[in-house]
């Protein structure tokens, strides 16, 4: 019991540490030319793997983290996944065009294993996952504008077979 | 070196520096007082055939030169129509009061004759009309089609004996052409001459390809390609048209340069959500990591000497510039403005570093030294990104989009350069869109 409730402690204490590792980072980003939470909430763009399953999630501007919405999707997408289990995917991981090309190339592997991570941990096999990273290559809306570039942070769930 | 398309002999100095130059161009001051300049027709030797008098090199020559010196914004090309002495006597002997009654200050004279076996001498004179004197003088061999070089090399020369510093019109831009609608663009390898002719491209277009970089020691470039969907650094000989992978990565590699002594590829490794910085020895293969840390490593760039190497990191929350011993240890960040910084770059000369910062929603290009002070913005637009140094560091090439309407349209990438000082800024015309450039070293390998 004591053994367990230890367990418990260290679990609880490895989690603050890793939520304030969180708002450092959220503390630090709000202080420079980017904004907190600005990721697209809509549907327009969205596309579905299957009937209520969402092929994106979107992320905050030079962010890498999932928002609740993300995880719903994500969720939506394990689920499917494991129902489908032959499926394998490749998750696109996009930056908006308002970063310079290598560093977006890197948000864009960042944002793809962030979902990766998602669904591997609700139960879908790693090795019928891959990520590829298009920066800012591969825009899914081309306008210069605020909603664009909020439509354009994105990891893409797509079917490999 | 080998650059076997170009044969040139560079032949013997004519009374190369006899007298001390009163002239001379101020070359931190931009364009504020460009020196007036007369560069007059060449003199074409009768003697030559047909086929060679139609090239009329002996006005595209002086063209070519006059050109790149306008384009450098330290001269200002005064009008032909203006000169009183023609190419012949003024290549003997000017006149320097007729010289001089149209305020030049210098002169370039030429003449064009036949060598054997269908080669010709192109040789020009500097001189100074102030003092009266001639400054330097140089002929050079070569097959006539290869004209154009002979003119970079010849403005080179006039650049380094007026400014003290190397020249670098005799170099080349790797760049990556555009094509197509934004959410699908077709990209390209493409080189040309630092004045845009000759544009080569060197891939299909069949697959995605990003930030190609030329070797500072041969003909070889490292860049990404998405090459079966497997986003990895390649290098390609652009004179074989051989292609290698860089590595057996087991993910996606990025942001790759070459060290200055050519022998190693500089670059960063995606893997699991983080990014770090490996070098790869091409001889050898053998790899090694520079960096291990959580957060985004890339963009790496060497000083020089080999000895620094400069790169960009998140890992204080968000996007700024550091630089590390080439072990990879003694790892400082020397960015500290507000804003994000990326793409750093070292100067060829090594003590300014080169980037570009986001700051309030605006992209700026600016240099600051090694060490992080000094930062000093030199333009400033909707979107520009990744500065490249002319091989002498007084010129940064880069690429600039402009925003594009709902539709997509307009937005898109342009190249262009500006001086050191922050003034002379210009587009290189490019046939198509353009992104990504980098300079290569001067061809003649000074």
């Amino acid at each position: 019991m004591l053994f367990k409730n230890l367990n418990k402690v260290a679990l609880a204490l490895a989690m603050t540490l890793f939520l304030g590792a969180c708002a450092t980072q959220q503390a630090t980003t709000t202080t420079t030319t980017t904004k907190g939470d600005d990721a697209y909430t809509g549907t327009e763009t969205v596309k579905f793997l299957a009937d209520g399953v969402p092929d994106r999630v979107f992320f905050s501007t030079n962010k890498s983290e999932l928002t609740s919405a993300a995880t719903t999707t994500l969720g939506k997408q394990a689920t499917y996944l494991k129902a489908n289990p032959t499926l394998n995917v490749v998750l696109e991981g996009h930056a908006d065009e308002r970063g310079t090309r290598e560093y977006n190339l890197a948000l864009g592997e960042r944002r793809a294993t962030a979902a990766k991570n998602y669904l591997i941990s609700n139960g879908v096999a790693a090795n019928r996952i891959k990520v590829l990273s298009y920066g800012k290559e591969k825009p899914a809306n081309p306008a210069s504008n605020v909603l664009a570039w909020s439509q354009n942070r994105r990891t893409v769930t797509v079917k490999t077979n | 070196m080998k650059y076997k398309i170009f044969t040139i002999l560079v032949l013997f100095f004519i009374l190369s520096t006899k007298s001390f130059a009163l002239v001379s161009v101020d070359i931190t001051r931009g364009n504020l007082d460009p020196l007036p300049t007369a560069i007059s027709d060449f003199y074409l030797d009768s003697k030559l055939a047909d086929n060679i008098k139609n090239l009329k090199l002996e006005s595209k020559i002086p063209e070519l030169i006059q050109n790149n010196l306008s384009r450098s914004g330290l001269f200002f090309a005064l009008e032909k129509k203006s000169f009183i002495q023609r190419p012949e006597p003024a290549h003997n002997k000017p006149r320097f009061e007729d010289w001089a009654f149209i305020k030049t200050q210098v002169l370039v004279t030429g003449k064009i004759s036949l060598e054997k076996e269908g080669r010709l001498r192109v040789e020009f004179k500097l001189w100074d009309v102030v003092s009266a004197t001639e400054l330097s003088a140089l002929a050079f061999y070569t097959t006539p089609d290869n004209w154009r070089r002979v003119s970079h090399m010849i403005s080179d020369k006039i650049y380094e004996r007026l400014t003290g510093e190397k020249g670098y019109f005799d170099s080349r831009i790797i760049y990556v052409s555009e094509t197509g609608p934004k959410v699908d663009k077709k990209k390209r390898l493409a080189v040309m001459d630092q004045d845009g002719y000759g544009v080569k491209y060197l891939t299909l277009g069949n697959e995605l390809v990003l930030t190609p970089r030329f070797s500072p020691t041969s003909q070889q470039v490292t860049y990404m390609s998405y090459f079966k969907n497997l986003p990895r650094v390649y290098l390609l000989n652009i004179e074989t048209g051989i292609q290698d992978l860089v590595g057996d990565f087991p993910g996606m590699t990025f942001a790759p340069r070459f060290s200055p002594d050519g022998k190693k590829i500089i670059m960063s490794f995606a893997q699991e959500g983080n990014s770090d910085i490996y070098t790869m020895d091409i001889k050898t293969r053998v790899v090694e990591k520079l960096t291990d840390h959580p957060s985004i490593d890339t963009s790496p760039s060497y000083s020089p000497d080999g000895s620094y190497i400069t790169f960009n990191s998140d890992r204080s929350g968000f996007q700024q510039i550091y630089t590390m011993k080439s072990d990879g240890t003694n790892v400082k960040r020397i960015s500290f403005g507000e804003g994000l910084y990326g793409t750093p770059v070292w100067s060829p000369r090594g003590d300014l570093i080169a980037f570009t910062k986001l700051y309030r929603n605006k992209f700026y290009i600016g240099v600051m030294r090694s060490d992080g002070s000094g930062e000093r913005l030199l333009t400033e637009n909707y979107y520009q990104e990744a500065p490249s140094w002319a091989p002498n560091g007084r010129v940064l090439v880069f690429y600039r989009e402009t925003a594009s309407d709902s539709s997509g349209r307009g937005g898109g990438a342009k190249l262009w350069s500006i001086d050191l000082t922050g003034y002379n800024e210009r587009l290189i015309q490019t046939p198509t869109d353009a992104s990504d450039p980098s300079w290569s070293g001067l061809l003649s390998g000074k």
